[in-house]
């Protein structure tokens, strides 16, 4: 009933080729964007700072793989080398600039992931599948090596960790100990929506078309005129270039401070896990990816106290990596297009509620 | 001079002591057969499956923390053993049942992704049953090195190398001149062909799903006896892909060849060049020799063609 688009006419190709053809959507963006951008009023802190803030975040790197393995079909492990890349620019150009805007840092060291990224994408151009994954991570473990055995990187500090150093935006401390959750959530939240639209944009357009096409079938797509070398390459810089601002965001706006470990394959693994529970070429299968997985364990270890069992906290924990292991399996199994969609269908429903037909 | 004598500096060293070079070889060829051990087990499900299992290292983990538990409750060697090869042959039968059957004919990284829940679950699984804390594995087999002409020789690498080489020959035997080991091999080439001809896909999966539990098993116990059952071990199915990429995902012998190669590789890199650029460098020059490798020949050493029509 209330999803229905009968009676709606599209009288120009500019509103029937609209991001959001039907105004209900429309409605529903606005109103998630309104809600979203006055949560800091109310979430209290911990809200912010554990969940919404870190989703935020590995939504922006779940965009970034899913522009790679997505939509152009190489799949990569090598996006915690990645965001390691945009994490330590970050550090080194805002420690050496301190008077540069810390979103234009962001964006700098987005770019020197992107040009890292292409060096590390050149294997694509001749092999592919598993056998590219495989390469991809010696990216993520030369890249980590180098960080974690080169001081210049973390400008002699002996800790070996970096951290985020005070830097305001428009008069508001935004990193550093003095940022509230709330400021870093804007920011993080007004960062990944306009890379999203972006994204959605970039997919919708010629090149996104090329990536899709060297996906479906990279030979076909050749004969018919795509480039591989730019189309693969452009993908792993526009990827890369996601994955490093998203790296930058997780040491500047949500931990405050790292060391490589943050970095190393895990981080991988869970982007990936992101992005295919979400659903692999869906931008906003990207969020929900992050979201779910993210929400997940917090749930896993809350939901023995919710029920009053006390469990010893080996155990929980070994349950917990037991359930998340077969959810995972679970997912896959039910609907292996991910989160994505599971929406779409909803969706479908509600446009014939409350007929069956 | 300078920076180019710095990097070739060390086959001079090489050349000085060769007995030293044979060592680090030896060192290499050890740890290679290890690596081997754990891609054999890839190999066997990817070749039959077509599925990228991440779960091998796991399974290697998983098999020797059941051996050691069993042996600690007071079972005896041989009994323990029969039970922990049980126990992988009746997990072969869960994972078909529960993760593969319902996964048929999803696309490979579906599957991939599969196996890496499954790594999770046998993880906290195995932590769960058999407690989290290092075990100490003895199969019976001193940790100790004795010498042949001149060189130190180690007995629980030499058992190592011995045990690869008979599941290897075993294997290879298995598949060319056994009836399963011929439907494997027609599964392998062509699902719906062998489906087609009376191939019971369902249990050629068991089966091999089941003999890649005793290659991990065989893997476990020679990981546990040299550093003790741990869950480090999980990461060395990490280590075994490089091994996979130089060998070919598909090739048995390749496995064992490209193992060989990538402990030797690494070896040699972090004995003489590793002090050059400040050590560490085992993590991650196995995936770099296997990237320059893969760029010459794609299909790595003993790959099957890929032949690639629209």
């Amino acid at each position: 009933m209330i999803y229905r688009e009968a009676g709606q006419f599209k009288s120009t190709y500019a509103s029937d080729q609209a991001i959001f053809p039907i105004p209900q959507d429309r409605v529903f963006v606005l109103l998630v964007a309104a809600v979203a951008l006055l949560v800091p009023a109310v979430a209290s802190e911990y809200w912010l700072q554990a969940v919404l803030i870190p989703v935020l975040v590995y939504a922006m790197a779940a965009i970034g793989l899913d522009l790679l393995t997505g939509y152009a079909g190489q799949l990569s492990l090598g996006t915690g080398g990645f965001m390691a890349v945009g994490a330590y620019s970050a550090f080194k150009l805002t420690t050496a600039f301190p008077d540069v805007n810390i979103i234009v840092v962001f964006l700098a060291s987005g770019l020197v992931a992107s040009a890292v990224g292409i060096v590390f994408g050149i294997p694509s151009l001749r092999i592919k599948g598993f056998y590219l994954a495989v390469a991809t991570l010696a990216a993520q473990f030369f890249l980590v090596w180098l960080f974690n055995k080169v001081a210049w990187f973390v400008n002699y500090a002996p800790s070996g960790t970096i951290t985020a150093p005070p830097r305001s935006v428009l008069g508001v401390m935004v990193t550093g100990p003095e940022a509230t959750p709330g400021a870093r959530y804007l920011v993080a939240l007004i960062l990944v929506a306009v890379f999203a639209l972006a994204a959605k944009n970039l997919v919708r357009g010629r090149v996104g078309r090329t990536w899709m096409a060297i996906r479906d079938r990279d030979i076909a797509a050749e004969i018919i005129g795509v480039r591989p070398l730019s189309a693969k390459l452009s993908a792993f810089a526009v990827s890369s270039f996601y994955c490093g601002v998203a790296g930058a965001e997780l040491v500047f706006l949500y931990l405050g401070s790292a060391e490589t470990l943050a970095f190393d394959i895990q981080l991988s693994f869970l982007v990936l896990f992101m992005v295919i529970i979400g659903g692999l070429g869906s931008i906003l299968g990207s969020f929900l990816g992050a979201a779910f997985i993210l929400l997940l364990p917090i749930f896993l270890t809350n939901a023995p106290h919710a029920v009053g069992l006390k469990l010893p906290v080996a155990l929980a924990k070994q349950l917990e990596l037991m359930a998340f292991g077969a959810l995972i399996v679970f997912f896959l199994i039910v609907e292996p297009h991910g989160l994505a969609r599971l929406w779409q269908i909803s969706k479908e429903k509600l446009r014939l509620w409350p007929f069956p037909h | 001079m300078g920076a180019l004598g710095a990097v070739l500096a060390p086959f001079a060293e090489m050349a000085a002591s060769p007995l030293f070079l044979a060592e680090v070889l030896i060192g290499g060829v050890a740890a290679g057969l290890l690596y081997a051990l754990v891609a054999l087990g890839f190999v066997l499900i990817f070749k039959a499956s077509g599925v990228f299992n991440f779960a091998q290292g796991v399974m290697v983990l998983f098999a020797a923390l059941t051996l050691v538990g069993l042996m600690d409750r007071g079972v005896p060697a041989l009994l323990a053993l029969a039970l922990t090869i049980a126990v992988m042959i009746l997990l072969a039968f869960a994972i078909e049942r529960v993760v593969l059957r319902p996964l048929v004919n999803q696309a490979p990284i579906i599957l991939f992704m599969a196996t890496i829940g499954l790594t999770f679950f046998l993880e906290g699984f195995g932590e769960m049953v058999w407690g989290a804390n290092v075990k100490r594995l003895d199969v019976g087999i001193p940790d100790t090195s004795f010498k042949v002409a001149g060189l130190l020789v180690n007995r629980l690498e030499l058992a190592a190398a011995l045990t690869a080489a008979v599941l290897v020959t075993v294997l290879a035997i298995f598949f060319q001149k056994t009836r399963i080991g011929r439907a494997l091999r027609a599964v392998a080439d062509d699902h719906e062909a062998a489906l087609s001809i009376g191939i019971p896909l369902k249990t050629i999966w068991v089966v091999v799903w089941s003999v890649s539990g005793l290659v991990a098993l065989a893997a476990g116990i020679m990981w546990g006896a040299k550093s003790g059952v741990q869950f480090s071990l999980s990461l060395i199915a990490l280590k075994a892909l490089p091994v996979l990429i130089l060998g070919g995902f598909t090739s048995v012998p390749g496995a064992i060849v490209g193992g060989i190669m990538i402990g030797i590789g690494e070896k040699v890199a972090e004995v003489y060049w590793g002090p050059l650029v400040g050590g560490a460098i085992e993590n991650w020059f196995a995936y770099v020799m296997a990237l320059g490798f893969l760029l010459v020949r794609p299909q790595g050493l003993f790959g099957e063609r890929i032949i690639e029509r629209v």
